[in-house]
C-alpha cells in the first residue's frame, strides 16, 4: 500500500467523462508530475485529491486514512496554484502564517515558523511587504512557504511556474525540487511542459483524455514509451516505415537496409509494414563504425541552439530531426548539402495502437 | 472649439448643481435681517430634539450597516462562488426595494407585526426599532449590494477561497479574514450610502412613529423658515465629511493601492 492512493477515480461533469478509471500509487517522498495535453484532466484528477470536487467514484487514502469524503479543510493538504493566490490583505509573514494560525499555533512557535519558512524559500527580508510589492516568482516562492508551512501531508502543485518567465521557470523548478527532497514530502506536480516534468520528477503520469496513458520514470517514459501517444507527446520522434523480415529475431528492413529492433508486436508476419520511431539524438552525422544502417539525406534546415543543433533533412521518403554537438572545429552542415546518417535498431521504438 | 464647448457644458452641469446649494447656503444665514448670521444654525442645535433624533438615528444607521454587512456580504460571496448562474436573479431581488415604495413596505411590516400578530414587534419600542432596522436594511439594499459585489469583482473569490480551504480555514475564517478585508473598501461605500439613506429617511420612520432624525427635519421644515436650510446644509456636510472619510480609508488601506 502507498503513501498516498487513488483508485479507480472517475469524474463526470453533465455528459462529459473527464477522468476515467484513474489508478495510482505513490510512496511517500515521492515527486510525481501529471503530464498531458489541455483538458485531458489533470488538473481534475488534483482537485479531486484536495478536495475541491468529489469524485463520481473511486477512493482516495493518504497514509491508509480514506479522505474521499473529507472536506478540504480537514485533508491536511497543501496546495499552490498557477495564479499565486496569495491573500493581498495580508502581508508576506501573515500569509505564511495563515495556515498555522487557523490550526491555533501559539504565537511564538508561529513565528519562529514563518521565519523558517522564509529563510527556506530564500526571502528572510520580505515578511513584512505586501504580496503587491513582490515579483511574480517572489511571489510564488511565498504561496509555496505558505503551503508548506503548516506541514501538510501531501503538496499539489497546478502549473504553478507557468505565469513566470522563462529564466525563472527554470530556477524556480529546481528549487521547488530541492526543498521537496529535502523535506521528504509527497509531492504532485501538474505541468503540460515535458521538460519541465522530465527534469525534476521521479516518475511521470502521462495522461491522454481522462486516463493515465504510462506511468514511469522520466528515462522509461522517454525511452520505452508504451503507446503512440506517450511517443509522440513526450520528446520529438522521426517515424520510419519498415518492412518484418524475420519476426522471431526482429529483423526489418529500413529502405533495403537490415535492422535488428526490439520488441516486435507478437502478431507481426514477414513482409508486414510497421512504423518504427527514433529520437533526434539516436540519428547520427556521418558514418559511425557499428551503426546498423546508412542513409543518405539532404539537409533542408539549420538551428543552431548553443550546445546542441538540430538538424532537419529528408531521408527515405520521411522528413527527420537530429541533434548533434556543436564543436568549434566542426562547422555544421548547411541547407542543401547531402550527408549520410548512421543509426542501429537497438535505439529504435516500435509503435502499436 | 469642441473644449470649450465641454467646458460650457460642465459648468453649466455645476451651476445646475451648486446654485440650489449656495440659495439654501444664503437663505438659511439670512435670519437676522440685514446681515449675514449663524443664528438659524445656534438655534438648530439648541433645540434638544435636534440631538435626540439625530443620535437616535445614527444609532439605528450603525444597526443598519451591521445587518447590512452580516446578510450582504456572505450572499454576494455565495453567490459569486457558488451560484454565479442566479447572479442575475439576486440582483433583481436587491433592487426590489428601489421599486416597491416605502409605504407599502411598512404597511406591510404593521399588518404582519402588529401586537395581535404571531411576532408583535410593534408592541415595544425595542421591536420598533428593530422592525425599522429591517426597513432600513431593505432601503439600503441595493446599494450595500451593489457596492459589495463590485468589491468581490476585484479578486480572485474561487482561488483565494480554495487557498484558504486548503490551509485548513472554514467558511467563518475565510470570509473574516479574507474576504471581508479585501471588500473593506466596497463596505464602507456601502456603509457611507445606508448612513445617508438612513439620516434623510421619512417614512417608515413616520408610520411607525418612532423619534427620528427624518420626521424631525419635516417637523421642522413645516413650520419654520430659515432652520430647515440650516438643517439640509449640515446634512449635506455630514454627507461630505463621508466621502472624504471614504477616501481617507481608501488612501490608508495599503494592499488597496495596488488595483488602483
Ligand atoms: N467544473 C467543470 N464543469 C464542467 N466541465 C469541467 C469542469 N472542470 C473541468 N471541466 C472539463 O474537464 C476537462 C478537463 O479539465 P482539466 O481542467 O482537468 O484539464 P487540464 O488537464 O488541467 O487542462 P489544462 O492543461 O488546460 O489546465 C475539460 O474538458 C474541461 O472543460
Ligand atoms: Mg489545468
Amino acid at each position: 500500500m502507498s503513501y498516498l492512493n487513488l483508485s479507480h477515480l472517475e469524474k463526470v461533469f453533465g455528459q462529459n467523462r473527464v477522468v476515467k478509471d484513474f489508478t495510482l500509487g505513490i510512496d511517500k517522498g515521492e515527486f510525481i508530475s501529471l503530464l498531458g495535453p489541455s483538458g485531458c484532466g489533470k488538473t481534475t484528477v488534483l482537485r479531486m485529491v484536495a478536495g475541491f470536487e468529489a469524485p463520481t467514484s473511486g477512493a482516495i487514502t493518504i497514509d491508509g486514512q480514506d479522505v474521499t469524503g473529507l472536506k478540504p479543510n480537514n485533508r491536511a493538504i497543501g496546495m499552490m496554484f498557477q495564479a499565486y493566490a496569495l491573500f493581498p490583505n495580508l502581508t508576506v509573514a501573515e500569509n505564511v502564517a495563515f495556515g498555522l494560525k487557523v490550526k491555533g499555533v501559539a504565537r511564538d512557535e508561529r513565528a519562529a515558523r514563518v521565519e523558517e519558512m522564509l529563510a527556506l524559500i530564500g526571502l528572510p527580508e520580505m515578511g513584512a511587504r505586501f504580496p503587491f510589492q513582490l515579483s511574480g516568482g517572489q511571489q510564488q516562492r511565498v504561496a509555496l512557504a505558505r503551503a508548506l508551512a503548516p506541514r501538510p501531508r501531501v503538496l499539489l502543485l497546478d502549473e504553478p511556474l507557468s505565469a513566470l518567465d522563462a529564466k525563472v521557470r527554470v530556477s524556480l523548478r529546481n528549487e521547488i525540487r530541492a526543498i521537496q527532497k529535502d523535506l521528504g514530502i509527497t509531492t504532485i506536480f501538474v505541468t503540460h511542459d515535458q521538460e519541465e516534468a522530465m527534469s525534476i520528477s521521479d516518475r511521470i503520469v502521462v495522461m491522454n483524455a481522462g486516463i493515465a496513458d504510462q506511468v514511469g520514470a522520466p528515462f522509461e517514459i522517454y525511452n520505452r514509451p508504451t503507446t503512440r501517444f506517450v511517443a509522440n507527446f513526450v520528446g520529438t520522434l522521426n517515424t520510419f516505415d519498415v518492412s518484418v523480415e524475420d519476426p522471431g529475431l526482429g529483423r526489418v528492413s529500413l529502405a533495403g537496409q537490415p535492422l535488428t529492433v526490439p520488441g516486435l508486436p507478437d502478431g507481426a508476419r514477414k513482409g508486414d509494414v510497421l512504423p518504427i520511431a527514433l529520437r533526434p539524438e539516436a540519428l547520427r552525422l556521418g558514418q559511425l563504425p557499428g551503426a546498423e544502417a546508412v542513409l543518405p539525406a539532404v539537409i533542408e534546415d539549420v538551428h543552431f541552439m548553443g550546445s546542441v543543433i538540430r538538424l532537419t533533412a529528408r531521408a527515405a521518403g520521411a522528413q527527420l530531426s537530429m541533434d548533434t554537438f556543436n564543436r568549434a572545429d566542426q562547422p555544421p552542415p548547411v541547407p542543401g548539402q547531402t550527408v549520410e546518417i548512421s543509426l542501429s535498431g537497438r535505439d529504435a521504438i516500435v509503435l502499436r495502437g | 472649439m469642441s473644449r470649450l464647448v465641454a467646458w460650457a457644458i460642465f459648468l453649466l452641469g455645476c451651476l445646475y448643481f451648486l446654485l440650489p446649494l449656495l440659495g439654501m447656503g444664503e437663505f438659511s444665514l439670512r435670519m437676522r435681517r440685514g446681515e449675514y448670521s449663524l443664528d438659524a444654525y445656534r438655534v438648530v442645535f439648541a433645540d434638544p430634539r435636534f440631538w435626540e433624533t439625530f443620535g437616535y438615528s445614527l444609532g439605528l444607521a450603525a444597526a443598519t450597516i451591521v445587518m447590512g454587512v452580516v446578510l450582504v456580504v456572505p450572499t454576494a460571496y455565495w453567490v459569486r462562488l457558488k451560484l454565479p448562474q442566479a447572479r442575475p436573479f439576486v440582483e433583481f431581488v436587491t433592487l426590489l426595494p428601489l421599486v416597491i415604495p416605502a409605504i407599502v413596505v411598512v404597511f406591510g411590516y404593521i399588518r404582519l407585526y402588529n401586537t395581535s400578530s404571531f411576532l408583535p414587534l410593534t408592541g415595544s419600542a425595542l421591536g420598533t426599532d428593530i422592525l425599522l432596522t429591517m426597513g432600513y436594511t431593505t432601503l439600503a439594499l441595493p446599494y450595500m449590494y451593489r457596492s459589495v459585489d463590485t468589491g468581490l469583482r476585484t479578486i480572485d473569490v474561487t482561488t483565494l477561497t480554495e487557498a484558504a480551504q486548503s490551509l485548513g480555514a472554514g467558511w467563518f475564517t475565510i470570509l473574516a479574514r479574507i474576504i471581508l478585508p479585501n471588500v473593506m473598501v466596497a463596505v464602507l461605500s456601502g456603509a457611507f450610502l445606508t448612513l445617508a439613506i438612513v439620516m434623510g429617511e421619512f417614512t417608515m420612520a413616520a408610520l411607525l412613529n418612532r423619534p427620528a432624525f427624518g420626521p424631525y427635519m419635516q417637523l421642522l421644515g413645516a413650520n419654520r423658515a430659515y432652520e430647515p436650510p440650516a438643517l439640509a446644509v449640515i446634512a449635506f456636510a455630514i454627507t461630505w465629511g463621508c466621502m472624504g472619510l471614504m477616501q481617507l480609508v481608501t488612501r490608508f488601506s495599503k494592499h488597496e493601492r495596488a488595483k488602483a
